[in-house]
């Protein structure tokens, strides 16, 4: 048994402020993986154009029909066609996807420059963040949405909650070591004002690595999104979304299997793809992550 | 030792803390009136009024956080606001499912997780370690609910071996209890699983390189003796860390598990809750979690001093 396993030694980032996408065909799967999000987020995009029937439209009379010409997936229990209550379900999902990614790194971002930067804040920083990560995430937005009512905003604010301290760690602990770097030692030597010092010299440092989680923020988020839908404590039933239709799907399911197959078909294929893009991510923008963090 | 157990208890007094004020403040500064936003839309004033006396929402702020505190460390929970039963007593009702699959669904994963971990280490760059980080990739992106009606459609009405849902008590009988918490173990344990496998890939072939594996190989001793003496036990750390920090991933998975399989546990205890607004159900619910969250990390910590002799305090 050869001892081929000794960790690469660490890369320095070559190019931290204009990642390289190659690693996104890098192998079948992943190319599989990127093709299939295309995919996904493309139908999403132009659902209004090629979703074959009205997804709110309701007709009694064609109620739990099975697939045909006409409805290509099927119908649900209110006759509604499942095809573009589908296609319209991915806006929602990846809406909150992207959205919870984009918030919970820019105000993980500014907790964590802020802590690792200023040690008496970092106390209090990240106790806070400490007792928001004891909070189960999902018991967490479950109770936001309950006070606050479940519309789309609400929904993604008691999403992004859980994920924004694990962005400020991650933050914080690439700061912690990148201030003690000599360029950053100069900066504050030749007398660089505090807010050029993080943005132009630690900020850059984060890139690679928040890439890296916005891809599992994203991930997390959609499963999240789904998960408060399919308990009931998500967004207006009425709005097509895949974790909607999966608990419509609950009570007829050993009638029709199908109403929550399909959805969650995709809600799987969405949240796969984005999970193995960023797997491949990390391995190729930031070798020394792969270490640190073991995998996720 | 005695001084480190004492900091490290003394320091989940603020993370705690951190909690209570959370859960205290979610409802007070949420927009509107509290009461109201409880009560529903049809409240008649009475009922705002009673809920308002219920929680002390006609205190000043500061007074309110004091007297709740001061009730929790009583072990005081507070009552519901639909059936007007203390919190505690609800819980405590419901607990037995929830524990149930929560520690059947941690023995199997750490029963099936570590081993796939060490072999997928051992046989890295093979099209098993392959297979397994696939598996584990897998196990994270299939939400918990979507696997459970899988494994409904399977086991209990394709194949009719498994009770479709609900909930017996191990005191009325083993066989009939134990039936009825196969499905939500096994739906439960695949993000654990594959939290754990990827943690223990990765843990032991971080130790794999190590030079006393090397001198260990020169030795002539077995590679099982290898894997298991000196990469697992060396690689155990980090292992036991992710089981805690999942520990959060799985009071969550246990809530949506609940709701599949229709188990009467905590978790549907909560769901329900949400969807009636009885905010001290939820309230309590988040600070257990919490509680047990934070202590399962606590021991943790100490375990290492026991696993690890390296690490002294």
């Amino acid at each position: 048994m050869a001892i081929e396993t000794l960790p690469e030694p660490s890369i320095p980032i070559t190019t931290p402020l204009r990642p390289r996408f190659g690693f996104l065909t890098e192998t079948p799967i992943i190319a599989v993986a990127t093709i299939c999000l295309g995919l996904i987020v493309a139908s999403a995009i132009v659902a209004p154009l090629i979703s074959p029937h009205d997804p709110l439209l309701l007709v009694p009379a064609q109620r739990l029909k099975p697939s045909s010409a006409q409805f290509w997936l099927g119908t649900d229990a209110y006759g509604r066609d499942v095809l573009s209550r589908i296609l319209y379900g991915g806006r929602v999902s990846l809406l909150i996807g992207l959205g919870s990614a984009l918030i919970s790194i820019g105000v993980g971002l500014l907790i964590g420059l802020v802590s690792g930067f200023f040690k008496w804040v970092d106390a209090v920083l990240m106790r806070i963040m400490d007792g928001l990560m004891a909070i189960p995430s999902v018991l967490l937005a479950v109770a936001v949405v309950s006070l606050s009512g479940a519309s789309i905003a609400t929904v993604l604010i008691a999403i992004t909650i859980p994920e924004v301290p694990r962005v400020a760690r991650l933050v914080r602990s690439v700061v912690l070591s990148a201030r003690e770097e000599p360029y950053v030692e100069a900066a504050i030597s030749v007398g660089s004002s505090l807010p050029k010092i993080m943005w132009r010299h630690l900020m850059p440092n984060t890139i690679a690595p928040l890439i890296v989680q916005g891809t599992y923020v994203c991930a997390s988020a959609i499963l999240t999104e789904a998960i408060l839908s399919f308990l009931g404590a998500g967004i207006n039933p009425e709005t097509p979304t895949w974790g909607n239709m999966m608990a419509e799907g609950r009570v007829y399911f050993q009638l029709k299997p199908s109403l929550i197959f399909w959805p969650g078909l995709m809600l799987s294929l969405a949240i796969l793809s984005i999970n193995l893009i960023g797997d491949a991510a990390r391995d190729a923008l930031d070798p020394r992550m792969k270490k640190r963090e073991g995998g996720k | 030792m005695l001084g480190y157990l004492l900091r490290r208890v003394l320091a989940a007094v603020p993370v705690m803390g951190v909690v209570a004020l959370f859960v205290f403040l979610l409802l007070r500064l949420t927009p509107g009136d509290p009461a109201a936003i409880l009560a529903g839309d049809n409240a008649t004033p009475e009922q705002l009024e009673r809920i308002r006396t219920s929680l002390g929402l006609n205190e000043p702020l500061y007074l309110q956080f004091v007297t709740w505190i001061g009730k929790l460390l009583h072990g005081d929970l507070g009552v519901s606001l639909i059936s007007n039963v203390p919190v505690l007593q609800m819980i405590s009702q419901r607990v037995e499912p929830s524990i149930s699959i929560a520690l059947s669904t941690m023995v199997l994963s750490i029963v099936v997780a570590v081993p796939l971990g060490v072999i997928a280490a051992w046989k890295h760059g093979t099209w098993i370690d392959r297979f397994v980080m696939g598996l584990s990739v897998l196990g994270f992106s299939v939400p918990v609910f979507v696997i459970g009606y899988v494994l409904i459609q399977l086991f209990a009405i394709d194949l009719r071996w498994l009770p479709v849902q609900g909930f017996q008590s191990i005191s009325k009988g083993f066989w009939p209890f134990l039936q009825r918490i196969i499905l939500p173990t096994i739906t439960l344990s695949f993000i654990y699983v594959a939290l754990i496998a990827r943690m223990t890939r990765a843990a032991v072939l971080d130790v794999l390189g190590e030079d006393y594996v090397r001198t260990a190989r020169a030795k002539g001793i077995a590679e099982s003796g290898v894997l298991l003496r000196h990469a697992l036990r060396n690689a155990a750390v980090p292992v036991i860390t992710v089981i805690g920090s999942g520990f959060a991933l799985l009071i969550s998975g246990v809530v949506v598990t609940e709701s599949v399989f229709n188990l009467p546990g905590i978790g549907r205890l909560t769901v329900d809750a949400v969807l009636a607004r009885d905010y001290p159900i939820i309230q309590a619910m988040i600070l257990l979690t919490s509680g047990i969250y934070v202590a399962v990390n606590l021991l943790i910590d100490v375990a290492y001093t026991l696993l690890d002799p390296r690490i002294r305090y």
